[in-house]
């Protein structure tokens, strides 16, 4: 068996305040394929933005990793300090943010921001980092990419703005990119185009991708597996189709339900009643109990299951119930 | 007679440098065209839709719609009213007062300072009604509880402060309601509630609704009429079976397939090429011929008018 790029094991994120601590992240174990594209869904505050940001120490204080262990490529990695996580950062591991404006530095052209990266982390000369600068560029579907290569971040459209953080991301050639909602900001047909290019490049190079974003349709579309979140904890994870065709944790099938997609034809939405707990005010026993249709006795009592068979959920929907 | 006639609507933004500039750089003025030449009809207790990218115009419509903005050309009538126009006061007045909008981002369309009671009341108190009561029983009609209304909007999750501007909206009692990306900040099943509830209310008041949004499975599932827009320029107007079965302008086929589906594993789609051109330039003829599979040289020279097809609408040369 191959070593998995990204293995995540009991990961704990801790927030200290001073009423008490919330835990935004709760014992969340997930691994990833080189190649594979897992898609990380749920709702705001889900937590799935925080379990990214924890792999590639991006977490800002108090936020903390409380326990668990992270290894890339084998590595442990969740303990490392200062320079040894800058070192890695960008060079093992690349990350898309949402907002393409915003991770650019618009001070900067393109190029040097490209090359300044590719300088950090290899070990290349000033000019065959700007040739590998441009070959980057040409690789995301950028045209004229040899006279653009010079232009600032404003000169660019937001689709072709995310291009160029992909290429950023992708220049050192790293094993895992963290794209956290790449598509979020942009139009519909420029999403369709960005999840295309993502998908080429990771089947091309061999990189595991973890895509953190909130559309169903997208990770249908793009992911292999999906990892479905709910406040903090891992509700369900598995391959793609048997999750969203015939979902065991009732959190994602109100999930899916409640998509107007999967409404077509029907007067009224499906809705999932109440709203997601907040973390400092979370349930006893499942976290998911208050809303679910499907509540026994032992649902409020005992603590949240763990992930057993793709579900964590003591009464999961049967998959011949579905079918 | 429709509630809503909207007659050859156009918008022209000036974004032009400083005058200094401008004779400094040798530079001509720059004209935006946000809206050009669109026009359509609401009928009464319907929910019409508009949908397109970023910059093809639908808010500045609804805009327009509701008083905020100005038409270059063209009108906006309501209940036979050109708003714009009409000199009689009484009138404006009257018609004002059927018009309400729900904004796209419930954090900033309330007022951090306003007690709950205060926002929703203010429709009614800025005409000098009776509000004693009217928070509460509009609070409980958006599936909120009567003493929230001493609160303050901080108070509240996204997904019930959008339910706060919708109790806003309804307490003048309109007849149409204008609504720019009421579900965009909400997640998913938030926006199922949002959803659900604007619908009820719809049936329950015998509202009309504006609904402007970028999800086409979210128009899909709310409208009774469709516009798609791009650049400005209407493209094509259906009901939802038909576009959706049958989309016949390029370009809604284009964002029909673009759209992610549930049901797409693996999905390998050709994605659409190019993007949304500038507005301050746009393409002679029809503004999709650069990205156009079916672009011709009449394309480039001429523009196309929205001809009927089948209860359909479309702007395109190729189509019969």
């Amino acid at each position: 068996m191959t070593t998995p790029t990204l293995s995540i094991q009991n990961l704990t994120v801790d927030i200290p305040t001073r009423h008490g601590i919330l835990r935004p992240v709760q014992n969340v174990s997930y691994d990833i394929a080189p190649g594979e594209i897992l898609g990380v869904v749920g709702e705001s505050g889900a937590g799935k933005s925080m379990a990214g940001n924890a792999v590639i120490g991006l977490l800002n204080p108090p936020a903390h990793i409380a326990s668990g262990e992270i290894h890339l490529n084998g590595i442990r990695i969740d303990h490392l300090q200062g320079d040894e996580m800058r070192r890695l950062r960008g060079k093992q591991i690349g990350m898309v943010f949402q907002d393409p404006l915003t991770s650019l530095n618009p001070l900067l052209r393109i190029g040097d921001q490209l090359t300044e990266t590719m300088l950090a982390h290899l070990d290349i000369s000033q000019s065959e980092a700007r040739q590998r600068a441009i070959a980057a560029l040409e690789e995301v579907g950028i045209p004229g990419a040899a006279e653009r290569v010079d232009s600032y971040p404003h000169a660019f459209s937001g689709g072709m703005r995310q291009r160029v953080v992909i290429a950023l991301a992708l220049c050192a050639e790293p094993s895992l990119i963290i794209a956290d909602e790449p598509t979020t900001a942009l139009d519909v047909s420029v999403q369709a185009q960005i999840i295309a290019l993502l998908k080429k490049l990771c089947r091309e190079r061999g990189t595991a991708v973890m895509l953190i974003t909130h559309d169903m349709g997208v990770i249908a579309e793009a992911a292999d597996r999906v990892a479905v979140m709910y406040a903090g904890q891992l509700a369900e994870l598995g391959p793609v189709r048997e999750v969203l065709t015939a979902p065991l944790h009732p959190y994602t099938d109100g999930l899916m339900g409640s998509t107007p997609l999967a409404s077509r034809g029907k007067d009224r939405l499906h809705q999932i009643p109440g709203a997601m707990p907040r973390l400092d005010s979370l349930p006893q026993g499942c976290a998911f109990h208050p809303r679910c249709p499907r509540t026994e006795a032992d649902c409020k009592v005992s603590p949240g299951p763990q992930l057993i068979d793709g579900a964590a959920c003591l009464h999961p929907i049967a998959r011949e119930d579905v079918a | 007679m429709a509630l809503v006639s909207i007659r050859n609507l156009t918008r022209i933004f000036d974004v032009s440098k400083p005058w200094l500039n401008r004779v400094v750089e040798r530079r001509p003025k720059a004209l935006l065209t946000a809206v050009s030449d669109v026009s359509f009809e609401i009928e009464e207790r319907t929910v019409y839709a508009l949908v397109g990218e970023s910059g093809s115009g639908k808010s500045t419509i609804g805009k327009m719609l509701v008083g905020l903005l100005g038409p270059t050309e063209g009108a906006v009538e309501i209940r036979g009213v050109d708003l714009a126009r009409e000199t009689d006061a009484q009138k404006i007045d009257d018609v004002r007062a059927d018009i309400q909008m729900i904004f796209q981002d419930p954090y900033a369309s309330l007022n951090p300072r306003w007690r709950v009671r205060d926002i929703i009341a203010e429709p009614v108190a800025a005409r000098g009604g009776d509000t004693k009561g009217l928070a509460e029983k509009l609070l409980e009609q958006v599936g909120l509880s009567a003493r929230d209304a001493g609160k303050f909007p901080h108070e509240f999750s996204g997904g019930q402060r959008q339910r706060i501007c919708i109790a806003r909206a309804l307490a003048s009692e309109p007849k149409l309601i204008v609504c720019d990306e009421p579900t965009s900040a909400l997640d998913v099943s938030v926006q199922a509630q949002v959803l659900n509830l604007m619908s009820d209310l719809k049936d329950q008041f015998g509202l009309t609704y504006l609904f402007i949004s970028h999800d086409l499975t979210v128009v899909q599932h709310m409208a009774d009429r469709i516009g798609v827009l791009y650049l400005g320029r209407l493209v094509e107007e259906a009901d939802p079976d038909t576009l959706f079965d049958d989309p016949k302008h390029p370009y809604t086929q284009m964002l029909l397939a673009a759209a992610p589906q549930l049901d797409g594993f693996g999905r390998e789609v050709a994605p659409p090429t190019g993007e949304i051109p500038d507005p301050i330039n746009p393409p002679p003829g029809c503004a999709y011929n650069p990205r156009c599979p079916l672009a011709q040289d009449i394309c480039r020279q001429e523009r196309p008018h929205l001809r009927n097809v089948n209860g359909a609408r479309v702007a395109c040369h190729f189509v019969d």
